[in-house]
């Protein structure tokens, strides 16, 4: 298991509505030489979370201890720009399970499915009705159903449905990544290669 | 390659391309609405992308599924003179180390600095007969298409694909659109493969391809030794294909027989009888598809900060609104070579000379650079560094007198290695300074910070070498 399976998530959320958030910002590039996947959860948002002197920005919703939770809702195209894989690892290794958004970047969704963040795409005015529950009740809770692939608020019983790529819904329901799905597979990929040639 | 099902396949699939016929031969597992698994033959790795691969691998308590079919060499970060002294740089050290230390744990045959196969990968890979016609081959560096020349479906791929492709010999792949580029007719003298290359990426811009797997057909290329039809596919990154490839021959098949790791006896005649099954049906379509004649193609040159700025020799810069593409960013790059709008290239004085890299380090490279040469004296001013892809191509080159030629010409012959290319170790081009470049990438800043780059073909390079300034080589062949 790459890591831990994803079946429901039933949390509280932290609302960040920026539109256009991109992976600069979730993480900067001056922590892309790392060799070893640590410390990337303390970098989340590193320059909008921490000034220079490493105290924290007091106005920065992560920073606020009224919004906690494993699901971060944030506004359109979240993930844009450079592809690096860091910005998944990052979110994950912070302790969210689940993004939610209204659009969001292809590669950055594809990072997020391998490494077991959820992407879940709402409608936008569903978003919106996310953000205001919030906001009335930072206690609210939202419940996020893999097999089901539905979303609820649980307060008021409004739900929506999402779409994930059936191969990618697997994976994550048992906590596998690429390489895990083909070691699962390897017998077929051994009875391949041995009737080969060369 | 499977030879009963593939008969089958031609038998029941007549419209078939090329690339379908390797790439569906090679589909272990299909997922409804996901990528194709697909198995890879051939796994080059090399020292710069394979360390953290291999650190993920320890992490997961994998090992290598097929040691056999993996190969190992260092080449991005070697120094190309005092190859038997320790290497000075701690960064490129370590990674040589750990290329060494991880082939040793995992059984993976690794020919690193000073090991007589040692060179550049996409060098050594086809000399030692290890592509083939009809493989999938991938590595952890760009110009991995280069084996395309031989009918392989070849590609570059991430660090985490590579620890895919360690762990499971398998790929997640979406198939790619299909692209058919056709150059017919006669080549002119002093056009060489490079000039094909960057005529072409020329005309469809460094991103014209992308999305696209390109075939090469036509007489200019059916007319190409294996050399030059490596060049060519080694430059499909470069129009942003994912790869490029040219249907195997008697010219790919006696390039191949005899190669150290090629089959032998009867296994090689039925390999050879089922290579030669792979070429396009003629029924068969492509996505896109472009023709262009060999006889508009005269010797090249770039001019600005991508493969794609690049002209005949003879021409004159052209001006912003001529070519494809934001004006700002147009100007901007030719202010970074300090050249203009309408400048002609012949006579614009250069510093640097590097023969050398992945696309025209081999022997028939060496031999072009020689026959300008011979009878000449380098320019004064002109640095040259002249890097054999390998120690296989550094003794032919000494071999057939090649040395003796540009010895007396005042040039100097280094040890194999990926070089001034991409300038990782200290063969780097300073600021400001101009290099005729055999290599692949012009962009700002490649060959070392403020550095100059000019795009060009062996015979290109060597005119520059001798004159000290852009010269047109069919004035001295």
């Amino acid at each position: 298991m790459a890591y831990d399976k994803f079946n429901i998530l039933t949390s509280t959320a932290v609302p960040l509505p920026l539109e256009n958030v991109d992976t600069d910002q979730i993480i900067p590039a001056r922590f892309l030489k790392a060799t070893k996947r640590e410390g990337f959860g303390d970098n989340l948002f590193r320059d909008w979370r921490y000034n220079n002197d490493n105290s924290p920005k007091e106005s920065f919703v992560l920073n606020n201890p009224i919004y906690s939770g494993k699901i971060l809702v944030g506004g359109k195209n979240f993930g844009s720009g450079s592809s690096r894989e860091h910005a998944a690892w990052a979110v994950y290794d912070y302790g969210f399970r689940c993004v939610v958004s209204s659009f969001f970047a292809d590669i950055f969704r594809n990072n997020c499915l391998n490494v077991g963040v959820l992407p879940v795409q709402v409608s936008p005015e569903f978003s919106e009705q996310i953000f205001n529950a919030i906001y009335d009740d930072p206690n609210t809770e939202i419940e996020v159903n893999l097999q089901n692939q539905t979303i609820t608020i649980l307060s008021t019983g409004a739900q929506e449905s999402f779409d994930i790529n059936s191969y990618k819904k697997e994976n994550m329901l048992n906590g596998f990544d690429d390489i895990d799905y083909l070691q699962n597979i390897k017998g077929d990929i051994e009875t391949f290669a041995n009737g080969l040639l060369l | 390659m499977k030879i009963e099902e593939d008969l089958n396949l031609i038998k029941y699939n007549m419209s078939k391309t090329l690339f379908d016929k390797v790439w569906d031969s090679h589909v272990v597992r299909k997922i409804e609405g996901g990528p194709d698994v697909f198995f890879i033959d051939r796994h080059f790795i090399h020292e710069v992308t394979s360390p953290v691969a291999f650190l993920g691998l320890k992490s997961r308590g994998l090992k290598v599924l097929y040691p056999e079919r993996t190969f190992a060499t260092a080449d991005h970060n070697t120094p190309t003179i005092n190859q038997h002294l320790p290497v000075e740089d701690p960064l490129s050290a370590n990674q040589l180390k750990a290329l060494e230390d991880n082939s040793n744990e995992y059984g993976i045959s690794h020919w690193g600095l000073g090991h007589q196969k040692n060179g550049i990968v996409h060098v050594v890979g086809p000399e030692n007969g290890i592509t083939f016609p009809g493989a999938t081959i991938v590595c952890g560096d760009s110009h991995t298409s280069t084996h395309g020349a031989f009918g392989a479906i070849a590609f570059g791929i991430g660090t985490s694909e590579v620890e895919m492709v360690l762990s499971t010999q398998c790929i997640m792949q979406p198939k790619p659109k299909k692209m058919r580029i056709n150059v017919n007719g006669q080549l002119g003298k002093g056009v060489t493969p490079k000039d094909v290359a960057l005529y072409i990426i020329s005309k469809l811009t460094t991103s014209g391809a992308t999305g696209y797997f390109v075939e090469y057909a036509g007489d200019v290329f059916e007319n190409m030794t294996m050399e030059g039809r490596m060049t060519v596919c080694n430059l499909s990154i470069e129009m942003g294909a994912r790869g490029g490839m040219i249907a195997p021959d008697e010219t790919t098949f006696n390039y191949l027989k005899n190669k150290p790791l090629s089959l032998k006896g009867d296994a090689w005649d039925t390999a050879v009888a089922h290579w030669k099954t792979l070429k396009t049906d003629a029924d068969a379509t492509f996505d896109k598809e472009l023709t262009f004649l060999a006889s508009d193609i005269e010797p090249m040159i770039t001019y600005g900060t991508n493969p794609g700025m690049g002209m005949g020799i003879s021409q004159n810069i052209p001006t912003a609104e001529a070519v494809e593409g934001g004006v700002a960013t147009y100007k901007k790059s030719l202010d970074y070579m300090g050249y203009h709008e309408n400048d002609a290239m012949i006579g614009k004085k250069i510093d640097y000379v590097f023969l050398g890299s992945c696309t025209n380090g081999r022997i028939e490279d060496f031999r072009a650079f020689a026959s300008i040469v011979k009878g000449k004296r380098k320019a004064d001013h002109v640095t040259a560094w002249l890097v054999p892809g390998s120690h296989e191509v550094e003794a032919l080159i000494k071999e057939e007198g090649i040395l003796d030629t540009l010895t007396e010409a005042g040039f100097v012959l280094r040890q194999p290695g990926c070089s001034a290319c991409l300038a990782m170790n200290d063969d780097k081009v300073p600021a400001g300074k101009y290099a005729v470049s055999t290599s692949n990438r012009n962009f700002e800043g490649r060959q070392g910070p403020g550095s100059r780059t000019l795009l060009a073909s062996p015979l290109v390079a060597a005119a520059a070498a001798v004159t000290g300034v852009v010269t047109d080589p069919r004035t001295l062949l």
